[in-house]
């Protein structure tokens, strides 16, 4: 053995006054940072096991606990920060890629906070949404070019269309990533809600079949549990090309997280590694995209729309634009904060593109291009609040995905141990002692509170603007202005600068 | 009669139901830092979490309609309420000789050594309402109210031939 460089990243503080020594902080961290001490009667922690996941302060009856930022500084430099040296220390001693979970923690602009909305005075009046009617019916799919009406009725059938009661779904997390009780927590809230959740590639477990009105399935490069049987079971098909968190790479779900369940599942051997290969091998090309879209549209009778999701990169637009020729109902565009289980560090932290611009090229694009009306945009990656979904929209999105958001609600603290497998809220984690935490009642009330409150914000902040549908905002950029950006940021997000 | 059941699949194994139950049955019922740290005697919960790996549930009298203790009970401190069904000791008349703890089906009746020995078992809260005085006490049991995640549930009986 050598010496270990490394250091804590968090001190543990007890106060000694308050803990009544009852270790449900022993029994609750999946870390063991807190322990029993028979002799003494006493708690011990390690402060070097902690990730700063709250489960114990969150769970400790008399509040006694506190977690801050180890104490310990390296000299000054704003070049070899502290988070840099360790990452090196790390893999001196490892040699080993390192990896992280959820979304990117850099400091990159957050663009949607550089936006501001409109709202109406004098010239044309307010709604109050109380009071009025307020519509946020998203329709997501292909529109036809015109609508024609004979007796009344429209001659030609629609393109499959999916129905949203409000302009927000869960987005792709599989089984095997997550627990199952996190899935069948949204698939709950998306069925309460009247909006979609999404299995991710990992399947659909059969508890879940139920929910099949509301459910997304997904079809990536791994094609993990994908039989007619399932892609029959939800309302739409999403081909899953890219990851925000990710964009470039597959997907490695270690064997230690696939037990039975998840190997039922998948359709792959209990404790085997479940990997996803970075690209499909059977798509090289626009064509062969085409291709697959029409396989599975054949393969579910052209009843269900298909979605292909993308992660935002330089050429966003010109992909998004071969990607609505190629016959795709639907385009989901995944930033660069969007989360993640597992992901390598400087992949996360380094590859793709805000998802607000690449929203309002894409937008633009397709709108130049003529083809808007051929597909409906859906973004993701970092929705955190009721204003980024307006924004979004207003940029020319239809409806927004979260996953984050939609796991904070659930218990997630963001300490970015997701790949470990220790999730102590029962969310990135397969362990049944940790699972069992999430109880999915609970958590589908959860989540569809928090979508409900942001349904009446949204309708109180479209109300303001003086717009009574969801529909009327969609690429309304007018009513946005940006603040503290460049012209050529200005120019890409199509809006004006506050005060023009 | 209302029973307190277990929900095993959402039992997490914490144990907070028996430090608020140990706290509601101390000296200092709503103080758990003055229950636990200054009372003299340790406060013993009247609810006990069973765990083995990844199974837990917390088990606690189950007020049985022929309760097999009230029969065995060599004073006759251990009763069971005609009116509302509880099953109760009166710890003033309990001499701890542990008869009843031999008879119970379930384990559900613990010792409480400390002091003036007596069998230690759960009251549904009926006592913890008298004095605490509030009146959220009064209807729902303290572990009922204090579990986390929905695991224990205050209902009518689920159980087949049971009242
Ligand atoms: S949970 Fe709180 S009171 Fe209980 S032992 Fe831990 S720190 Fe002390
Ligand atoms: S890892 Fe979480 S549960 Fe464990 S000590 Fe740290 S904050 Fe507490
Ligand atoms: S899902 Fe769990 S492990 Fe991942 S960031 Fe959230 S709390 Fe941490
Ligand atoms: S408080 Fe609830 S979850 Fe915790 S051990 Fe008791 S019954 Fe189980």
């Amino acid at each position: 053995m050598t010496l270990s460089m490394n250091t804590p990243d968090f001190l543990i503080e007890r106060n000694r006054e308050r803990c009544i020594n009852c270790q449900v902080c022993v029994r609750q961290c999946a870390n063991e940072a807190h322990g029993w001490d028979a002799e003494e009667e006493k708690i011990f922690s390690q402060d070097a096991l902690c990730v700063n996941c709250h489960r114990c302060v969150t769970m400790c009856p008399t509040h006694s606990l506190s977690i801050r930022k180890f104490p310990l500084e390296f000299r000054e430099n704003a070049n070899w920060t502290a988070s840099t040296m360790k990452a090196i220390y790390k893999q001196a001693e490892t040699g080993g890629i390192l990896l992280t979970g959820m979304g990117t923690d850099r400091p990159y602009p957050v663009y949607w906070d550089q936006l501001l909305l409109n709202a109406s005075q004098v010239t044309n009046p307010s709604i109050d949404p109380l009071r009025e009617p307020m519509e946020l019916k998203t329709f997501l799919g292909r529109k036809p070019e015109q609508l024609r009406v004979i007796n009344g009725k429209l001659a030609e059938a629609l393109p499959p269309q999916l129905e949203l009661d409000l302009p927000i779904m869960f987005s792709a997390m599989s089984f095997g990533s997550i627990s199952l009780n996190v899935a069948k927590s949204l698939a709950q809230a998306a069925e309460t809600l009247g909006t979609f959740y999404n299995t991710g590639e990992g399947g659909l477990h059969e508890d879940l079949y139920k929910y099949g009105k509301n459910t997304i399935v997904q079809v990536a490069s791994g094609r993990f549990g994908v039989h007619s049987e399932y892609l029959n079971a939800g309302a739409a098909i999403e081909i899953k090309i890219g990851q925000g968190a990710k964009p470039g790479i597959g997907g490695h779900l270690p064997g230690e997280k696939v037990g039975v369940e998840v190997s039922r599942t998948r359709m792959i051997p209990e404790q085997s590694d479940a990997i996803s290969p970075a690209p499909h091998h059977d798509i090289y090309s626009i064509e062969d995209l085409t291709q697959l879209i029409f396989s599975l549209k054949e393969a579910t009778n052209y009843e269900k729309p298909v979605i292909v999701k993308i992660a935002a990169v330089h050429n966003v637009s010109a992909i998004a634009s071969g990607i609505a020729r190629a016959g795709a109902d639907i385009i989901a565009i995944d930033g660069f904060r969007g989360g993640t289980g597992a992901a390598p560090l400087r992949t996360r932290d380094s590859v793709g593109i805000p998802i607000e611009l690449a929203l309002a090229a894409v937008d633009s694009r397709l709108r130049e291009e003529g083809i808007r009306n051929q597909v409906s945009l859906v973004v993701g990656g970092s929705i955190r609040n009721s204003t980024d979904i307006i924004k979004a929209i207003a940029l020319g999105a239809d409806a927004v995905y979260v996953a984050s958001s939609a796991l904070l609600a659930l218990g997630c603290h963001m300490c970015q141990k997701c790949y470990t497998g220790k999730c102590n809220w029962g969310i990135a984690t397969q362990r049944p002692e940790l699972v069992k935490r999430l109880n999915p009642e609970i958590g589908a009330e959860r989540a569809t509170n928090l979508l409900k409150a942001w349904e009446h914000e949204v309708k109180e902040i479209l109300g303001g603007m003086g717009i009574n549908a969801i529909e009327s905002l969609c690429g309304n950029r007018l009513m946005l202005r940006g603040i503290g950006l460049s012209d050529r940021e200005l120019n890409i997000l199509g809006v004006l600068a506050a005060g023009e | 009669m209302k029973r307190v059941y277990a929900r095993e699949e959402v039992c997490m194994g914490c144990k907070l139901c028996e430090v608020y139950c140990a706290t509601a049955h101390s000296e200092y019922p709503l103080d758990l830092v003055k229950a636990f740290l200054k009372q003299k005697m340790k406060p013993l919960p009247r609810i006990l979490v069973e765990y083995n790996l990844s199974i837990s549930f917390a088990l606690q009298c189950r007020h049985c309609d022929e309760a097999p203790c009230t029969k065995a009970c060599i004073t006759g401190a251990m009763q069971k309420d005609s009116v509302t069904g509880i099953v109760s000791n009166d710890e003033r008349r309990c001499v701890g000789c542990w008869t009843c703890i031999l008879v119970c089906p379930f384990g559900a009746i613990g010792r409480d050594n400390q002091g003036h020995k007596v069998a230690s078992k759960c009251d549904l809260c009926s006592n913890v309402a008298d004095q605490t005085d509030t009146e959220s006490f009064s209807n729902v049991p303290v572990c009922v109210q204090n579990c986390p995640n929905r695991a224990l549930q205050f209902m009518d009986s689920v159980v087949e031939g049971e009242e």
